[in-house]
């Protein structure tokens, strides 16, 4: 059984003071099984964002469906979901990464990370080494992990988002253009801990900018333009359609 | 559903005044905003209902007289409703509707599962007690009778809301904004209740001590699992704390929702215009 499954989806933005409705995506329909890496590929504005934001739940998805796999609750449509369900599965289940970084104010870099941890109930011990693992891997320098994430430049504030989603080891997680502000080195070390989640089981759903970076990872493309789903031969070169 | 609501609150209503022919049918009143304009009625609330669930913030956004402060009052038995009810889940109040109990069972829920914390610390302190007197005053109503006990109670609670201790034996009176809030909250946390009331708490502090307060309501919120409803018209308010959100306008609920939705893809026009606000 698919992890993941978009059956028609379809979201509309309805925006009051122009008295218009405008079609953000139109029958969306792929699905991932569990541990697969798919990408979303498509133009600035195509609805990329809009379908990750929406299994999230930050959107409230308009049609179709969103049929999830989840642990604790069996097969559940995020689409319909209550919103309690949808909090439980966003602590223990569902991660999400943006470049932007929304946080507590007056929360330190460790403090967040920590947080993340001791909402899923770890103890409050081993929630402090393994935040303080998880910023080391991402080289997060130690001088900074008791300051406040503020004036932190793009690639920090994207390492710690990236730290804060993945120290929870999601089930799912969606990746929204997480190498949009990184150079050269910082993407090697998403590429890395990308590699990690997959290799530990985790499915996840990314957007990228970045084709070459992206091709050599996922396991398939969904094309917004074509709204196709193309998988990656096994072999890793080329695709099949 | 994969839990239990704490506390249920279905279709309550408050009116000010008695209603007249035009109005007294909710579903073909003319209202302007939630004023008659034919007798003068005012509907305060008009359907409210919710869940709040164990652990959890849920936070209530509206404009000044929207409704949502009578609300809370209503909720904390400052006002008598016009109708409706509310459950708690507790045993020894199982499928009672709270707003029908008798005074003295109100009296027993305020001063024991519930806190309230009001925007004007006037109203939820003795200004002319010292501070532990006041949260004494709190523990008294809900059956303490020790006084070393207390008097250790009232230590540990004011100086996890840092008070200082040479501090401790003082008036509100003389106390700052955020500090009297601080107060405040100490007293509405001493008797260890399951639901807490915190209405526009913030409002009118500036922006550091407003931090402080935050900060301090996450922390008890993450350290004891209380729940909690917050009042407030500062959606950056509700941002940093609560889970869910509710937004009301003219005494009804418009729209619900995670509060990331509603601050990323609000459905109302209300609601869109509001966060359009937000800077």
């Amino acid at each position: 059984m698919a992890l993941l499954k978009m059956s028609d989806f379809g979201k509309r933005f309805t925006i009051h003071y122009l008295g218009k409705t405008m079609p953000a995506v139109e029958d969306i329909n792929f699905s991932l099984e569990a541990g697969e890496f798919i990408g979303i590929v498509g133009r600035s504005g195509s609805g990329k964002s809009t379908i990750l934001k929406s299994i999230y739940r930050t959107y409230l998805p308009d049609t179709g469906s969103i049929l999830y796999d989840s642990e604790r609750f069996g097969l559940i449509d995020l689409a319909q979901a209550a919103e309690r369900e949808v909090l439980y599965l966003r602590k223990y289940e569902i991660g999400y990464v943006s470049q932007f970084l929304n946080v507590m104010p007056r929360t330190t870099t460790r403090e967040l990370v920590e947080k993340a941890l001791l909402e899923m109930d770890e103890p409050h011990e081993t929630a402090c080494l393994k935040a303080e693992k998880a910023l080391e891997h991402f080289e997060l320098d130690p001088k900074l992990w008791d300051a406040y994430p503020n004036t932190f430049s793009g690639g920090e504030k994207l390492r710690l988002n990236i730290a804060m989603a993945t120290v929870k080891k999601p089930r799912l997680l969606l990746l929204d253009e997480p190498t949009a502000s990184l150079d050269q080195h910082s993407k090697e070390k998403v590429r890395e801990v990308i590699q990690a989640l997959k290799a530990s089981g985790t499915t996840l759903v990314g957007i990228f900018h970045d084709i070459e970076f992206m091709e050599e990872l996922c396991d398939s493309v969904f094309y917004m333009q074509t709204q196709e789903l193309a998988k990656k031969a096994q072999a890793g070169v080329g695709y099949e359609s | 559903m994969f839990e239990e609501a704490l506390l249920h609150v279905c279709n309550l209503n408050k009116q000010f005044g008695s209603g007249c022919s035009q109005c007294s049918n909710p579903s073909s009143r003319m209202l302007e905003k939630n004023y008659c304009p034919a007798c003068g009625t005012v509907y305060a609330c008009q359907d409210i209902s919710f869940d709040l669930f164990p652990g959890e913030i849920l936070g209530i956004v509206g404009e000044s007289g929207s409704g949502k402060s009578t609300m809370m009052q209503c909720m904390y038995f400052d006002e008598e409703v016009t109708s409706g009810e509310a459950f708690i889940n507790d045993t020894t109040l199982e499928g009672e509707n709270v707003f029908a109990l008798s005074s003295q069972k109100k009296r027993y829920i305020r001063n024991n599962k519930y806190g309230m914390v009001y925007q004007n610390p006037v109203h939820g302190l003795k200004m002319n007690f010292s501070s532990v007197g006041n949260i004494a005053e709190k523990l008294i109503a809900a059956g303490n009778r020790h006084v070393a006990d207390m008097e250790q109670t009232s230590r540990e609670l004011l100086e996890s809301v840092h008070i200082p201790l040479f501090r401790m034996k003082e008036e509100p009176q003389y106390f700052s904004g955020g500090m009297q809030q601080r107060v405040q909250i100490a007293k509405a946390l001493s008797n260890n209740p399951p639901v807490l009331f915190l209405d526009e708490v913030t409002t009118g502090l500036d922006l550091s001590v407003q931090a402080n307060v935050l900060d301090l309501i996450k922390n008890i919120q993450r350290e004891s699992g209380i729940s909690m409803i917050v009042v407030s018209h500062d959606l950056a308010v509700i941002r940093m704390l609560a889970d869910r959100t509710i937004v009301m306008l003219n005494g009804s609920i418009i729209e619900e929702g995670l509060t990331d939705q509603i601050l990323e893809d609000p459905q109302h026009a209300y609601t869109q215009q509001l966060v359009y606000s937000l800077l």
